[in-house]
């Protein structure tokens, strides 16, 4: 794919962000610094549009997320609707607003798996990180409830400086609740994460360790429990194929209806994104300034353009490349072929030795 | 806990809740979803997992495409045993 190609398969994937509000306070959530209040929420009816043209481009897999997607009362519409066109459904939740009622009437729509997020293994800790009293309690029950309910269960693991030791628990924890996935996910320094990175960076040792836990927890439970290793590629030799290739796999829909090819495209102070609505969700994948404009290689600078990599990580990271050194178009910094790669290792092992462990929690920006 | 499974000729492989087999038109090729993830199928793999009906003993399925592709039915037995120990690992096939 390069820009004298310009065809482009629809999406595998489509985020919906349903909303933004959450009762957790995650210093590390992927949703925006600055963001919108609910009454900036599309309608149901809106959404089921949205659904109705992600089915219609052939867009396999749905994941409902947010800010917490329980909280609309009119999940399961959407559920539905996007079930009865044939979409694969995923919740993406934290938990904490469900009972079994409701995880009951999502499973009836058709619901097909649900990943659920822990801040931990240890109740008074993981509500620490949570910012939310009595949350680790409830996700423990809706753990239970799911598998009650034979409803496929990936748990979310995020793990960062402060939580490390919880994950060889954390991995038990999964097994003991009939998870057939596990996605251990490193904290990534996006929006909340990155404003939060000193008390969330791990130490190269952490991290290594963490990697032997995982690797070796991956051979014991073969063919029972599935690991997915996300890493903070600070430490790494290369970047991340970040979302699979800018625009090439995955589109995000946030809760007022923009459309983004991730979900911190939008801290790119230059770039305009269309909504849905206002043009036709195919129309803005396959040609819309926001997702042609990194897609392929011929946005490429060098040493990406003549790099044999170029295909396999895209370039990594567009938002992280903006992130740390100004320039989205920039090679992603934690490439070694990058000439900043050394003072990101740099700064990582120096936040993560000095850090402060104090958080600096999620909020609304305007008073929400 | 629960136990790893083993793919042998007596076992009676169905695809699990939260996996489906679906055609997916745009691309024109036949894939099986799961949470999070996706597996393209070859046409090989499309013919064993469309047997992966909760009824059909591994053996069965073995003679089955045996007959219909005139093929060894010793090399059909390891491929299909091959090919659904991958998927069990992965968790997308149940027996």
């Amino acid at each position: 794919m390069n820009a004298a190609s310009p065809h482009i398969d629809p999406p595998l994937a489509m985020l919906a962000e349903l909303t933004y509000r959450c009762p957790l306070r995650c210093p590390y959530c992927s949703n925006p610094l600055e963001m919108t209040a609910a009454s900036g929420d599309m309608d149901t009816g809106q959404w089921l549009g949205v659904i109705e043209e992600a089915a219609d481009m052939g867009v396999l897999q749905i994941h409902f997320s947010g800010g917490e997607p329980t909280v609309r009362q009119d999940l399961e519409d959407m559920v539905g609707r996007a079930e009865v066109l044939g979409i694969y459904t995923n919740l993406i939740t934290s938990g904490v607003l469900i009972d079994q009622a409701r995880l009951e009437g999502l499973a009836d729509r058709g619901l097909q798996h649900i990943q659920l997020s822990f801040q931990g293994t240890e109740e008074a800790g993981a509500d620490r990180i949570g910012g939310f009293r009595g949350g680790h309690r409830k996700k423990l029950e809706t753990a239970r409830l799911a598998g009650e309910i034979g409803l496929p269960l990936t748990i979310n693991a995020v793990m960062h400086r402060q939580n490390m030791d919880d994950l060889e628990s954390m991995i038990q924890m999964a097994v003991d609740f009939g998870a057939k996935r596990l996605e251990v996910a490193h904290v990534q320094y996006y929006g909340w994460g990155l404003r939060n990175r000193a008390a969330l960076v791990p130490t190269r040792e952490q991290l290594e360790h963490a990697t032997e836990i995982v690797e070796a927890a991956r051979e014991r439970l073969k063919g029972i429990l599935v690991f997915d290793y996300v890493v903070p590629d600070y430490y790494a030799r290369y970047p991340k194929s970040c979302m699979g290739g800018w625009g090439r796999q995955f589109l995000n829909v946030t809760p007022s209806g923009r459309v983004m090819p991730c979900h911190a495209a939008e801290t790119i102070p230059d770039m305009t994104f269309d909504s849905v609505g206002e043009r036709p969700l195919l129309d803005i994948w396959e040609q819309s300034e926001a997702f042609t404009r990194f897609r392929g290689t011929g946005w490429m600078p060098e040493p990406c353009r003549s790099c044999d990599r170029r295909e396999i990580d895209w370039g990594g990271c567009r938002c992280q490349a903006l992130a740390l050194t100004g320039n989205a178009a920039a090679t992603d910094p934690v490439c070694e072929k990058s000439p900043e790669h050394e003072r990101i290792a740099a700064l990582a092992a120096a936040e993560a030795a000095a850090g402060t462990d104090e958080f600096e929690y999620r909020r609304f920006g305007q008073g929400g | 806990m629960a136990a790893a499974v083993t793919i042998g000729e007596a076992s009676v492989p169905h695809l699990p809740r939260g996996v489906r087999l679906k055609f997916d038109k745009p691309r024109d090729q036949w894939v099986l979803l799961a949470p999070e993830r996706m597996f393209v199928l070859d046409d090989i793999a499309l013919e064993i997992v469309k047997c992966c009906d909760g009824k059909a003993s591994v053996a069965a399925i073995a003679d089955d495409l045996s007959a219909r592709f005139e093929a060894p039915r010793d090399t059909v037995a390891k491929d299909v045993i091959i090919l659904l120990q991958d998927f069990a690992d992965k968790g997308v096939v149940a027996a």
